[in-house]
């Protein structure tokens, strides 16, 4: 068979040719029959709030925390009636809906527009195209195609869909390890109030100093963490190597009791098991039988497969004999073995196509319609009706 | 043939499996017919572990669900994700998501919408399902979290302190969790939480993994994982069985709206399901006279409603799983003719 790498003859550039040409074609077409394909329709409402001042509730008579309300909730209409100055902050959210909302709103407005009257938006906001959403929905898109693209040889597409992922996700790590490792687990408990100041606003700070002071150990962690950062400067090298005898050591230690008890001891008690077991169906007592011989076979398998398979890692014994023969039951039981994560591996890639190409289906091209997203019509089944 | 065969470019390979794959996802998303599943005893036995969380301790549910994985197989184990908290939303356990995945915060942010903000809107964040969000530090997260649960959430994804959110009183510990249930695509993931969990704290765990993972897992069911999940094929039987179940119970809560006491109801429940398609029927039988006629155009609503396309999401993706294995076989199959035939040919050569 060809190498992705070899050079391809005429008619294979010409059969390739032709197969992404009518890829190609069939887009453009589907991007031109019914409202279209791959857009993404946001709903907008407006997030304004009003701050109640303290002892607000006179029902009670209680003085309560000054709080913030929504401004169209009944509560915040009234405050606001009442003092018209109050304290007032604001901003838009944009929550994803299904674009078959879209076509309702649009629909209802049609006929509000027919009819010479006005219609209110069933929603808390008019529902519009959201064009960041619809050029990440494309981008998808794109890059799910030049990724598959590799499949037919290495080219450009390819070339720029890897590189984007290796570089997005490398900053993507930065980003997650300095605000959810080093700010919370350092800087938080450090300087309570530096992290407050600019990082995290919302946090507490410890009520008292004696809160405070037991913090001051993880001094320990940031200096082994500049060490580990020294080996960055050729000459102080050697200062990571503290740290990384740290890191191995601690990591070594945590292994080893989980792995002796988890792994070792656990499986085994999970491997001396009786030869004959009961059956769990006793509907009937054929069925009973049946099930005995099942369950009871099973164990035999079990514990001739763990002594079989220990044998064959045995290697201070030359394997002959019944030794030999003992081993050779026991490679049959790992080609087994290994022939099940084979199948199971098939299967979980094939999973992942399946969800790359039921992406670009459903939600790219609108062709198919699984999860009810849009109204019939714009599926490929209203198309060819 | 076999000269052809030998000298096949291995681009018609794929663009064979692509054409596998892609026309069942065409023909099931156009008739929405799904292959039906049998469940396994591994899937029945994580449905049932989710279902009796709680009991042994006479309590309301309380689930820890950590979502280890990221977009990157999310298309073989979103539907289990779905499905695990489709069953503890219908159950009513309270749900507390984590993470030890970076991107695991997007997953469960999926899970929710799909599920609870979709179909379980009278639930409340705080009071019913909490989301922990994610924590780095892979398995040392957990051996903290068995000491200490507040050593590493301080608040949750939101910024809300834990001592304000209702459902976090008197949790702790990891001893304080009914059940752990994972969904793991790789490191930290089951084993981690089988080792420093499960092991060390003796707390039931379930997990549901991708198919890498699968075959390794194994050995630590029934003792060490009450229930497991391997792949898309575990997510779609576990699937399965959580919509009929999820389908029985609202015939039960239909009834028992109606007016029927709850042994009752859950043995009418029953007997429908078995036969949804004649329940119409049945509601015109003597054993439904004492129903008043919007109980009756209930139950038939709920028999004859179609199933949401995000709790089938599992069940869509074993089509293209069936005709890609066969063309796999079939290949197999061809990739053994070639070889014993040009064996034969060097033989006689």
């Amino acid at each position: 068979m060809n190498a992705t790498s070899e050079p391809m003859t005429g008619s294979q550039r010409a059969i390739w040719a032709v197969v992404v040409l009518v890829i190609v074609a069939l887009v453009i077409v589907r991007s031109m029959i019914g409202t279209g394909m791959g857009r993404v329709y946001v709903e907008q409402e407006d997030m304004a709030f009003v701050q109640l001042a303290a002892s607000v509730d006179d029902a009670s008579e209680s003085v309560s925390e000054p709080k913030w309300v929504r401004t169209n909730s009944e509560q915040g209409k009234t405050y606001l009636d009442r003092n018209p100055d109050a304290n007032v902050i604001g901003w838009m959210e944009y929550t994803q809906v299904d674009p078959k909302a879209y076509f309702v709103q649009e629909a209802a407005s049609a006929n509000a527009s027919t009819a010479s009257t006005t219609t209110a938006a069933a929603g808390p906001g008019p529902i519009m195209l959201s064009w960041p959403r619809t050029i990440g929905l494309w981008v998808a898109a794109f890059f799910t195609l030049a990724i598959f693209s590799f499949l037919y040889r290495d080219n450009p597409f390819y070339k720029f869909a890897e590189s984007v992922v290796v570089g997005v996700s490398a900053g993507y790590w930065m980003v997650i390890g300095f605000w959810d490792v080093i700010v919370p687990n350092l800087i938080q408990r450090l300087n309570p109030w530096f992290s407050q100041q600019f990082f995290t606003p919302g946090m507490e700070l410890p009520a008292t100093m004696a809160d405070y002071w037991p913090n001051l150990y993880y001094l320990i962690p940031l200096i082994l963490g500049l060490m580990l950062i020294m080996r960055l400067v050729p000459k102080c090298g050697w200062f990571s190597l503290w740290p990384l005898a740290f890191i191995v050591g601690t990591m070594a230690g945590l292994r080893m009791v989980g792995y002796i008890e988890g792994d070792f001891l656990s499986q085994i008690k999970a491997s001396i098991i009786p030869l004959y077991e009961e059956g769990s169906v006793t509907t009937t007592p054929f069925r009973t039988v049946w099930s005995t011989i099942w369950a009871s076979l099973a164990n035999i398998l079990i514990v001739i497969g763990v002594l079989a398979t220990l044998v064959y890692f045995f290697f201070s014994i030359e394997h002959k004999g019944v030794v030999g023969g003992t081993a050779r039951v026991g490679i049959w039981y790992l080609m087994i073995t290994f022939g099940a994560a084979f199948g199971f591996t098939v299967m979980g890639r094939i999973a992942l196509l399946a969800a790359r190409i039921e992406f670009l289906f459903d939600d790219w091209l609108w062709l198919i319609d699984p999860n009810e997203q849009r109204t019939i019509v714009e599926s490929a089944v209203g198309l060819l009706m | 043939m076999i000269k052809l065969l030998t000298n096949l470019d291995r681009r018609w390979i794929f663009l064979a499996m692509a054409l596998c794959v892609a026309v069942p996802i065409l023909v099931i998303g156009l008739t929405g017919k799904t292959i039906p599943e049998t469940p396994t005893p591994l899937a029945e036995a994580f449905f049932n572990e989710i279902d009796t969380a709680g009991e042994s301790k006479g309590r309301r549910g309380h689930v820890l669900l950590a979502f280890d994985y990221d977009p990157a197989s999310a298309g073989e184990l979103s539907p289990m994700a779905i499905s695990l908290v489709h069953q503890c939303a219908q159950r009513g356990l309270r749900m507390y998501f984590m993470s030890l995945w970076p991107v695991g915060p997007q997953m469960i942010d999926e899970s929710i919408s799909k599920v609870i903000d979709r179909h379980y809107p009278e639930l409340v964040y705080g009071e019913d399902y909490v989301n922990l969000g994610f924590k780095a530090g892979n398995e040392q997260v957990i051996k903290v979290m068995g000491i200490d649960l507040t050593t590493e959430f301080r608040t949750d994804t939101k910024g809300t302190p834990l001592q304000q959110i209702p459902m976090m009183k008197g949790m702790t510990s990891l001893e304080d969790f009914d059940l752990i249930a994972e969904i793991s695509a790789g490191y930290p993931g089951t084993k981690e939480w089988v080792l420093y969990s499960a092991t060390q704290y003796n707390i039931p765990m379930v997990s549901g993994m991708t198919g890498v993972q699968a075959p390794l897992m194994y050995p630590y069911y029934p003792g060490q994982l009450k229930g497991l999940l391997g792949a898309i094929k575990g997510a779609a039987e576990y699937e399965s069985i959580v919509n009929v179940w999820v389908r029985e119970q609202k015939f039960a809560e239909a009834l028992v709206a109606g007016g029927m006491d709850e042994a009752k109801a859950q043995e009418v429940a029953a007997k429908l399901m078995d036969k949804p398609a004649q329940v119409s029927t049945w509601t015109e039988s003597a054993e439904a006279a004492d129903l008043d006629p919007k109980t009756k155009a209930e139950l038939i609503t709920i028999a004859t409603a179609p199933i949401p396309g995000e709790f089938l999401e599992g069940q869509r993706r074993m089509g293209p799983q069936l005709f890609a294995h066969l063309l796999m076989v079939l290949l197999i199959i061809l990739g053994n003719v070639v070889f014993f035939a040009q064996r034969r040919q060097g033989g006689r050569s």
